[in-house]
């Protein structure tokens, strides 16, 4: 699977959850889940769980610690799943 | 680990932080690593009667959604963390509540006791989420849905 078409997923996964319109519309890989979407912290367990339903992969919770950015769940995503 | 090794309803019940005048669960009727029922009679003198509403006393049904999450976050919570971690570690959790969606159906009056059933669908981390039903003693559906929370170290 392309990194764009994971983008797109990980977008349609997040958008309930974001806060920050503006920063959604300007998503890229270095944008911060919880800084710039300002994603509320408890919706990452909810994310992490989408992310392993969507893609049929496991994340455990070190995984999931080190996803701070787009570009980071991108990567995550894309490693498994290649 | 069987189901022994968690904390007892008597145990999670003294261990639950809310108190008068904000306690909505007086027994624990089931307890399990997927499940728990609770119980809670509304006493006549509630201190939001007086102001919801003056003469006619109906529970508000934000009162509803914190006693839905006493037993199906709070409860529940305790329980789960009871067997992940030594039972005096438990109480450096406090659950707080994260979200819900939930949905009334009938309304609960002073003196009126009502079961909650709550079934655990995501214990993760320390984030439970549950599907939550209330139902009066006479067995109408006054409320359902899912709320969820999260154990925060205090």
């Amino acid at each position: 699977m392309e990194r764009s078409e994971i983008l797109n997923k990980v977008k349609e996964i997040l958008e309930p959850y974001v806060k920050n319109e503006e920063a959604f519309g300007n998503i890229n890989e270095d944008t911060s889940i919880l800084d710039d979407l300002q994603v509320n912290s408890a919706r990452l367990v909810d994310i992490i769980l989408a992310f392993e339903d969507e893609f049929d992969i496991e994340v455990d919770d070190e995984a999931a610690d080190q996803v701070g950015t787009i570009g980071d769940a991108i990567e995550l995503i894309h490693g498994q799943i290649n | 680990m069987g189901a022994e090794a968690g904390l007892s309803h008597a145990e999670v019940l003294a261990l639950i932080p809310q108190q008068v005048p904000f306690r909505f669960i007086e027994e624990i009727a089931e307890l399990s690593d997927t499940h728990a029922v609770g119980k809670y009679t509304f006493k006549q003198d509630e201190f939001f009667y007086k102001g919801h509403f003056p003469d006619q006393p109906i529970t508000p049904g934000v009162i509803l959604l914190e006693t839905l999450c006493q037993t199906g976050l709070v409860a529940l919570g305790i329980y789960l963390l009871s067997l992940e971690m030594p039972k005096d570690e438990v109480t450096a959790y406090r659950t707080l509540f994260t979200d819900a969606e939930v949905e009334f159906s009938d309304m609960v009056l002073p003196g009126h006791e009502v079961i909650v059933h709550a079934e655990k669908v995501v214990w993760r981390r320390r984030k439970l989420r549950s599907k939550v039903q209330m139902h009066r003693s006479d067995g109408t559906l006054v409320a359902s849905g899912t709320v969820a929370g999260m154990g925060v170290a205090t």
